[in-house]
């Protein structure tokens, strides 16, 4: 089974943005904060570190029908430690999530489990005599099916990344821009704690 | 390098991005900066009654003289009680800096005493925020927060200090240069895009300019009546646009919006053409979008991407500042008349004049502010609050030069007045200051009175009192059937509250005393109140109802007109 790659019914509806943000206490709030003050819905978010030091990635997928893409990429370039903003909404791109399912199974019915989990290329990270986790890495249509196909057997549990994305090609969303040494230590260390901490654990 | 304790690098650092006023109120928190101010001679403290005043202040006299206001609070409700004022100045763009004190390091997020996360709180309506956690980071923090809140479009910031970081040593290093990888502000505009602008304006017949707050801020007034001279474009300004285009030009056909001039309304509502410079299409100002002006083409000069297109599809989009956008744009524009658009426009204003005060025996408003105005021979620095005496200090008032209204458009604070105008005297110490108050909103801040007399300023405060508030009871009278709720007022004696404060007051009940009140008010060396007692059923004309089209602007009715 191949998922379809070029997305379907509900995905015209979405935007995926990856911005480059300042990897900075406080900087999720303020990207969440601003989407929530201007009514742009979140279909998902995720953030992690990106190939520059000092730089973080998020990939950001919004729903279109709650805000024009141009206005949520605007707004987001208002925020100082938003550097770098690209919807890949336009372009060829490739985008994964990553899901742990976990699924309730016997000794009568676990190789059937097993079998489409194999169709799906899902790997089974876990085995308890009641139940199996299953990691599947794929697009939400791959991921929408293989939770459709597990749903009979009695999902426990399931826990989705978000979309992370990428343009194909030698494209990239990147940032080439070095900061001055003095000013990169400076921002390394801004507005965290002497031993580097963050000032409060949910930054 | 020296080593400095946080607090010096607080006011060193200030020092030299060119502060020399802070409005602020001490607290536990802050003491080692208070306990370190006598270091800096230099830098003047004000002493406000509360933090409101103090972040109003910081705008007043942002908006008044062009540079950066600095406001200081303590921790928890020193830092809550000044947002109210930072998002007075989010909502109009201004550059105010907000320092405020926070519980010790270690307590930060224990909910420690006067503990609020201002940072999380001031997110939304900050263009930036900083929580120091070093004071080595003090100098750039500083650097960048002050760069961020006077370029671009401006607007307020805030760094939160706790308060071992003020003081623990550490070397001052003063950075020589910043680098913002994220904020690199547009400031040239586009040459295509200008281009294309320009023919437009070479092509129109009816093009019509109107300007905002941008334009004021972008110190591009002189650039803009260049424009507007040259290629006969009328121009019509925003409420807070007001000042950016002299009222007395021939060109200048007042300002927009719900309670804008009938003409100004039908000008933008009919013509081919709109020039938006420094304005952001606010509701208020164009009235209900998708009936405004079908078919009318935009230009759009704005610093902020995001504001064009955010409310208006726009024809032809520049990112700029006015000041370079405009020079460029009247180069390329031909000289033209447009006698029939502007005799159209003539017309109507004549047909509505909008601006006309009726005879009456009773003491309008309108009438008061007339008087002032031609008192003050239209020099005055105006401050206002918000509601109906502030609709009609900008109707009634005429006025020929930038920043010479100052006043709370976007975000409409009550009690902005008073505050806000001793901001700017502070700033303008030789301007003529007058702070116009509604009586519902001058009791908002009125403890302010006290600043007057501690710093010796000759503010004359105007108050016009009719016991209402007033542009709430004429919404209940237009729009809630007359069910007049909780807008009535039985107000206390102003001037035995400005005499307690030590301030000289005059009480005007009659029209004949409303010039000899201004002229003694003119004459006295410090503060001064008058409490004009203002006939108390008068409703502000023209008006655009809230959801209404500006074609659909209203006049005044027959009945109140024959009162």
């Amino acid at each position: 089974m191949n998922p379809s790659v070029n997305g379907s019914r509900k995905h015209h509806a979405q935007h995926t943005v990856v911005a480059i943000v300042e990897d900075k206490p406080g900087v999720l709030m303020r990207v969440a904060s601003l989407f929530r003050r201007r009514g742009f819905n979140i279909e998902s978010l995720t953030v992690g570190h990106s190939e520059a030091p000092g730089l973080s990635r998020m990939t950001i997928v919004v729903d279109g029908a709650s805000a024009p893409v141009e206005q949520v990429e605007k707004q987001l370039y208002k925020l100082i430690d938003v550097v770098k903003v690209t919807d890949l909404s336009q372009e060829e791109m490739v985008a994964r999530e990553l899901v742990l399912l976990k699924v309730r199974c016997n000794n009568v019915n676990r190789h059937e489990l097993l079998e489409i989990a194999n169709v799906f290329r899902a790997d089974v990270v876990d085995m308890a005599t009641n139940s199996l986790i299953l990691q599947v890495v794929g697009d939400e249509d791959k991921i929408d099916g293989l939770v459709k196909m597990c749903e009979p057997y009695g999902i426990r549990e399931l826990s989705r990344t978000g979309r992370i994305a990428m343009v194909r090609g030698a494209k990239t969303t990147t940032v080439h821009e070095p900061e001055p040494e003095k000013i990169a230590k400076f921002h390394a260390t801004q507005g965290r704690r002497v031993e580097g901490e963050l000032p409060f654990s949910s930054d | 390098m020296a080593r400095l304790t946080g607090a010096q690098m607080v006011l060193e650092s200030l020092q030299r991005e060119g502060v020399d006023t802070i409005f602020g109120y001490p607290g536990g928190v802050v003491l080692p900066l208070y306990d370190t101010l006598p270091q800096y001679p230099n830098i003047r403290h004000v002493l406000v009654r509360h933090e409101q005043g103090a972040a109003h202040m910081a705008d007043g006299y942002a908006r008044a003289s062009g540079k950066m206001g600095v406001c200081l609070g303590t921790s928890g409700p020193g830092a809550t009680n000044l947002v109210t004022g930072i998002c007075t100045s989010w909502m109009d763009s201004t550059p105010v800096f907000a320092l405020t004190g926070n519980v010790t390091r270690s307590l930060l997020g224990k909910d420690g005493f006067q503990e609020a996360d201002i940072t999380g709180i001031t997110h939304s309506i900050t263009k930036h925020n900083y929580l120091v956690m070093r004071p080595e980071e003090i100098p750039l923090s500083i650097r960048e927060a002050a760069h961020i809140c006077q370029t671009g479009r401006p607007g307020p910031v805030l760094v939160d200090i706790p308060k071992d970081v003020f003081q623990e040593e550490a070397e001052f290093d003063w950075p020589e240069q910043i680098n913002l990888r994220g904020y690199k502000p547009t400031t040239e505009g586009h040459a295509g895009m200008i281009r294309r602008a320009a023919e437009l304006i070479n092509q129109a017949t009816r093009p019509i300019i109107i300007a905002g707050h941008g334009v004021i801020w972008g110190d591009a007034h002189n650039e803009l009546v260049e424009l507007a001279e040259k290629a006969d474009i009328p121009v019509i300004t925003t409420f807070l646009g007001i000042g950016a285009f002299p009222e007395s030009h021939d060109l200048s056909y007042g300002w927009l919006g719900m309670h804008g001039m009938f003409y100004a309304n039908m000008a933008a509502d009919h013509a081919d053409l709109v020039i938006a410079i420094g304005m952001r299409f606010d509701d208020r100002a164009m009235g209900r979008f998708k009936d405004f002006n079908p078919g009318v083409k935009i230009v759009h000069i704005d610093i902020d991407p995001a504001e064009i297109g955010k409310n208006f599809p726009t024809a032809v989009p520049i990112v700029g500042n006015a000041k370079n956008v405009l020079p460029r744009l009247s180069d390329l524009t031909t000289e033209a008349e447009h006698q029939d658009w502007r005799g159209w426009i003539d017309q109507v204003r004549e047909e509505h004049p909008s601006l006309h005060i009726r005879e009456s025996r009773r003491m309008l408003p309108q009438y008061v502010v007339r008087t002032l105005y031609e008192e003050t021979n239209g020099d005055a620095t105006i401050v206002t609050g918000v509601g109906q005496h502030q609709m009609w200090a900008g109707q009634h008032y005429f006025y020929k030069r930038p920043r010479q209204l100052v006043t709370s458009g976007g975000l409409g604070t009550m009690g902005f007045e008073l505050p806000a105008a001793i901001g700017a005297q502070i700033a303008l110490p030789d301007a003529e200051t007058w702070a116009i108050c509604g009586d519902g909103g001058f009791q908002m801040t009125l403890q302010e009175m006290a600043v007057l007399v501690d710093e010796n300023l000759p503010v004359k405060i105007a108050v016009f009192n009719n016991g209402y508030l007033g542009m709430i009871r004429q919404w209940q009278q237009l729009f809630y059937d007359k069910n007049l709720v909780s807008t009535a007022m039985t107000q206390p004696d102003f001037c035995k509250l400005a005499d307690a404060y030590g301030i000289r007051a005059i009480r005007v009940e009659t029209k004949a005393e409303v010039a000899p009140a201004i002229r003694e008010a003119r004459e006295h060396k410090g503060p001064i109140l008058i409490d004009f007692q203002i006939d108390q059923e008068e409703n502000v004309w023209p008006m655009v109802p809230a959801g209404a089209a500006l074609s659909e602007t209203i006049e005044a009715p027959a009945e109140e007109l024959a009162r």
